[in-house]
């Protein structure tokens, strides 16, 4: 069972949370028009296996979207951070 | 090489089964091979059987990091079936099938190919049309499928839930009869004998750890046991596929996730046949020594840990008694998880990278078992001519540039939707 610390919330199980997704892609700007950058972003990643970061909805708990560190390999968790914060 | 037969059998029951010899050799690999599979599951195995029997290419090895079949190939829930509607998967489903139906005659190994039949669960009306839209789909490309309502899955399929409290009242289901299950070790040694005694070099316990280039061609492998040169290099190695691509300086759209199954204590045969519930992620079958064998959903996070977490196991078990209440009681035995390489429309890769002298056959999310002979069958071919078959030409890995995604489901580019 993974546990999570919530900056919010505290240590929490990971069944009040929801993986969303690879959050080390970044969009393009909007104006970008080659097709190149949108492939990757869309389609293509990086897959680590070790270290990865990625968000978490904490869906039952305060409802923030975080940006957690975690290894794909051994479920270790690293950091954990408001996605808000982490953009900023 | 001991062809083996009833012959056999009694012969050798005669000799106190004290002659059997080596099912395949363990060689020393030579300096250099036309063509080098990395990865020794089904798929990889099958690949070299199929460029040694049908393009006469037999200067091949097959490099495994741990043993035969030690990932995927038995971490699976056995179950092979033809069901899909999307061009480019039907028809390579459907030859995989037909390989199938000849393979332990094919082999000389019995992969105790078993045609028991697959159900598919509807629990709404909705769920009723898709089902006849793709048994229509399949029905035309000369697949057998047939539609049951309600009266017909409760004759027969007594034990299933069907009273007015039911969680998800089962409104009827689609039925390929010529589904069911196979031997997983067994399809693996099989094609590790067949390969073995056409001339396949077979080298366990050597993981690559990267390629042999020259001039931007990769001409072999380094391994953690010595450098090996390939004319050709092709991966088989389905859960790692990001990672030795990324090797090779590619990026796949691909997401490793893992996925569990699971293996009561066995019990007197009550499942003679596959069942897939609509409502929820999860399929039961029984194995032949009464095991019931159940699958259900992915973890949902990526991981290349090989085993799973809890919150999924009661999520399968709920999904078992919601759909099956009378085993509730059953214990479980054990539990496994394996990773998969979860690609970005749910289809899978057989194709020619862009590097030159690499190709890649990964991408199976949660259906490489069913495919192995026709993953080896085309990968083959896709070697050996250096072009696609027909049945693999549209697993590409430009298919996502090109807007040409078989997605079977319809989730769009979400891994873990698949």
């Amino acid at each position: 069972m993974i546990r999570i610390n919530c900056p919010i919330c505290g240590l929490r199980s990971e069944t009040e949370f929801t993986y969303g997704e690879d959050a080390s892609v970044t969009r393009p700007a909007m104006d970008e028009s080659a097709a190149q950058p949108w492939l990757d972003y869309v389609f293509n990643r990086d897959n680590p296996r070790g270290w990865h970061r990625e968000y978490w909805h904490h869906a039952q708990g305060c409802r923030q979207w975080l940006v957690l560190e975690r290894n794909t390999l051994t479920h270790e968790i690293g950091t954990c951070r408001l996605a808000r914060e982490d953009a900023a | 090489m001991t062809h083996y037969s009833a012959f056999s059998v009694f012969r050798h029951a005669l000799r106190g089964n004290k002659t059997w010899g080596r099912a395949w050799r363990d060689p020393e690999p030579k300096a250099s091979y036309d063509v080098v599979i990395v990865g020794g599951g089904g798929h990889g195995l099958a690949t070299a059987y199929y460029l040694a029997k049908e393009h006469g290419i037999t200067n091949v090895a097959v490099i495994e990091k741990g043993w035969l079949g030690g990932g995927n190939t038995g971490r699976n829930t056995t179950i092979v079936r033809s069901n899909y509607m999307m061009p480019g998967n039907t028809m390579f489903y459907e030859r995989s099938m037909k390989l199938w139906e000849n393979l332990s005659q094919d082999l000389n190994y019995n992969v105790m190919i078993s045609q028991r039949g697959q159900y598919n669960l509807c629990h709404s009306p909705g769920q009723m049309d898709a089902a006849r839209r793709r048994g229509n789909v399949m029905r035309a490309n000369g697949i057998d499928a047939e539609l049951f309502d309600r009266a017909e899955v409760r004759r027969r399929l007594p034990y299933l839930d069907y009273t007015e409290n039911a969680r998800f009242p089962i409104h009827g289901a689609i039925y390929q009869s010529r589904a069911g299950t196979a031997r997983h070790d067994a399809v693996a040694w099989g094609f590790a004998r067949g390969a073995d005694r056409r001339g396949v070099d077979i080298l366990q316990q050597r993981e690559v750890t990267g390629y042999l280039w020259e001039g931007g061609r990769i001409v072999g492998v380094q391994t953690n046991r010595g450098d090996i040169r390939a004319g050709k290099v092709g991966l088989c190695v389905a859960g790692h596929s990001g990672h030795l691509a990324r090797m090779a300086g590619l990026r796949l759209p691909i997401e490793t996730h893992s996925l569990q199954a699971f293996v009561t204590e066995p019990y007197k045969p009550l499942v003679d046949t596959v069942i897939s519930f609509g409502a929820a992620h999860f399929y039961i079958s029984q194995s032949d020594k009464g095991g019931l064998v159940l699958g259900g959903d992915l973890d949902m996070y990526n991981s290349y840990a090989q085993r799973g977490g809890l919150p999924i196991v009661e999520h399968t078990l709920a999904s078992a008694k919601a759909l099956m209440p009378s085993v509730s009681r059953l214990k479980l035995l054990r539990h496994w998880a394996g990773v998969m390489d979860m690609s970005m429309d749910g289809s899978p890769f057989i194709a020619k990278t862009p590097v030159d002298g690499l190709y890649l056959n990964g991408g199976w999310c949660y259906g490489g078992f069913k495919a192995t002979p026709a993953s080896g069958w085309c990968f083959a071919h896709t070697i050996a001519r250096d072009a696609p078959h027909a049945d693999n030409a549209e697993f590409t890995l430009n298919r996502f540039e090109r807007g040409y995604q078989i997605d079977e489901k319809g989730m769009g580019p979400k891994p873990n939707a698949h």
